[in-house]
């Protein structure tokens, strides 16, 4: 059924990284896709990939959820890891057909794909142990910045806001219009591709039209609040930085320190 | 034959952790030809119990067999049984979608393949049924009706199907007091003249007192009582738990004989319960 889908991927739980604040997390995170690309020696690879999975058994997410969030890439990491694997010069340990397949393709598939599995594994953990508002939180805060240079933060913020909070809804809302039109007859599943895409009319057209009110009801909703967008806003829970949040800077430095020095030595 | 629902339990989203078991060996049958309301507070699973009805939610566990047929198994036999069922959802206007009331109707009938001629006279027949005159609104846009005209319209699309029964959760939520008189009007008719077996979801107790001629109480995801009305409405620990109340006449004649009026607080249907305190009314002037 179409609502069996966790969209937005958060987790709930108390775990210690589900107390960080959100903008520690966003920072680290981008410092640790930098550092995946950085050190790129194996002794580098074997430290970051026990990492992660400490991190993984830290946030209390059932491993089978994370799992799942690598699934929808299994293609192109199986394509990625064959392109390296036979289009790599070295020494041939097989041939298939016009195909060479050598050992220092086969390490560097493997590299390649442990990158992209330890991206994600990582970015997943931020979106399961962060709740979708606080993730928006944390990006007017990061943004804020730039509103200098005229970046509407906080209309950003809100605009993305809005957009998560209503994905859940729309997928219930084309759930039941699904389930009645089914009611009345209908069949998505079967026919040519024309006619495939014809039985979504029935679905598509209620879907906008609910869609459409659900914005001007909001957009109606929010004015009578008084709404005007983010100037002098405040929050009731302000996002606050603290002890959970230097110590997890602290293991950071350490790791990178660790990682730096395996780069100087070369392992 | 019946509808009968054998220990069926239906869970939402299992293994993650917004997993909600929304029925629990829930065991009803639904005889040919009756008038079953379901009632039950919010989130007691109503709606969940009734999309068991015609296929589109499948137990988790436990069977619906229709007419013998289960709906769970593949092929002809299933579909056919499904398609015995008519469902009206929750704010069925939603599912409007077509350029003309007309052709919205004309949906289900012409996913049934059905001949023209037929499609026509069924889409005709059941305008006229909820009473939306043919000749002034087949050509009209479906989202320039009214709200109650929306529900109907939708409505109509649904018995178009010609089911032999009837679900509708919810039919008379949100409309106007005589746009609801008027449709639970139609929805009598249906029963008496047309035979149709009808399950009602309905969280007015007065509405199901005058309709109904079997009631169901739903609580959190249970069958909590299953009666004829004149049993169910005297429950007052089972309408409290479900977060129900009794409808009105059957408080109001209850009250009456508490203060000394000869009155029977079993009939409580509106004609019944005024001719009934009429009656007895005269009778104590008299004496
Ligand atoms: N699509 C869904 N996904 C997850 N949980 C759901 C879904 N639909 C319903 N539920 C849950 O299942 C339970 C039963 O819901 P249901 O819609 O059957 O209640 P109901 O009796 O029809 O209520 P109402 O009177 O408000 O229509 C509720 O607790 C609800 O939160
Ligand atoms: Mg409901």
């Amino acid at each position: 059924m179409l609502t069996d889908i966790t969209i937005g991927q958060y987790f709930p739980g108390d775990s210690v990284l589900h107390r960080m604040d959100p903008r520690v997390k966003i920072v680290l995170l981008f410092f640790f896709i930098v550092g995946i690309f950085i050190f790129d020696t194996r002794g580098a690879y074997a430290v970051m990939s026990v990492f992660t999975l400490l991190l993984m058994l830290l946030s209390h997410v059932p491993l089978r959820m994370m799992a799942r969030s690598v699934k929808p890439l299994w293609w192109i990491l199986a394509f990625t890891f064959l392109v390296h694997l036979c289009s790599t010069p070295g020494e041939i340990f097989a041939r298939v057909w016009i195909f060479d397949f050598t050992y220092t393709g086969f390490w560097q598939g493997f590299f390649v794909c442990l990158r992209l599995v330890l991206l994600i594994l990582l970015s997943s953990l931020l979106t399961f142990t962060t709740s979708p508002l606080a993730l928006t939180d944390a990006l007017e805060s990061l943004l804020r910045p730039l509103k200098r240079f005229g970046v509407p933060a906080h209309e950003l913020a809100m605009m993305m806001t809005i957009a998560l909070r209503f994905v859940p809804t729309l997928i219930e809302e084309t759930d039941k219009i699904i389930k009645a039109q089914q009611s009345r007859g209908s069949d998505f599943s079967s026919g040519n591709l024309m006619k495939r895409v014809k039985s979504l009319i029935p679905i598509l057209v209620p879907l906008f039209i609910s869609a459409f009110r659900r914005a001007d009801e909001l957009a109606m909703a929010m004015e009578a609040r008084c709404y005007r967008g983010g100037v002098g806003r405040t929050q009731m829970k302000a996002l606050q930085i603290g002890g959970v949040d230097y110590l997890a800077l602290a293991v950071t430095l350490v790791f990178a320190a660790v990682l730096g020095a395996l780069k100087v030595v070369g392992v | 034959m019946p509808i009968e629902l054998k220990h069926v339990t239906y869970t939402y989203m299992p293994q993650t952790p917004f997993e909600r078991v929304a029925l629990q060996d829930v065991s009803l049958t639904i005889e040919e030809g009756s008038f079953t309301a379901i009632a039950g507070h919010t989130g007691s699973g109503k709606s969940t119990l009734v999309q068991h009805l015609n296929g589109i939610l499948q137990p988790t566990s436990g069977q619906v067999l229709v007419d013998g047929t289960d709906l769970a198994a593949r092929g002809k036999a299933a579909l056919a049984a499904r398609r015995k069922v008519g469902m009206v959802f929750q704010y069925p206007e939603h599912q409007l979608f077509e350029e003309t009331v007309a052709l919205d109707i004309a949906f289900g009938p012409k996913n049934l393949e059905l001949p023209e001629a037929e499609i026509e006279q069924r889409v005709r027949q059941a305008m006229e049924f909820v009473h939306l005159d043919y000749e002034t609104y087949k050509d009209r846009s479906p989202f320039q009706l009214s709200g109650g005209q929306m529900r109907r319209a939708a409505i109509a699309g649904v018995i178009a199907l010609q089911p032999k029964y009837l679900v509708l959760d919810e039919p008379t939520a949100g409309l106007d007091p005589r746009g609801r008189e008027d449709l639970l009007q139609r929805i009598v008719q249906l029963h008496k003249k047309e035979k149709i077996t009808i399950v009602f979801v309905s969280h007015n107790m007065d509405d199901i007192a005058r309709t109904a001629d079997r009631v169901v109480f739903m609580d959190q995801g249970k069958v909590l009582l299953d009666e004829a009305p004149a049993k169910a409405f005297f429950a007052e620990k089972e309408i409290a738990q479900a977060g129900l109340a009794a409808p009105q006449m059957v408080t109001l004649l209850t009250k009456l004989r508490e203060k000394g009026l000869a009155v029977d607080p079993a009939a409580f249907t509106m004609e019944d319960g005024v001719a009934h305190i009429m009656k007895a009314l005269r009778e104590a002037k008299s004496c």
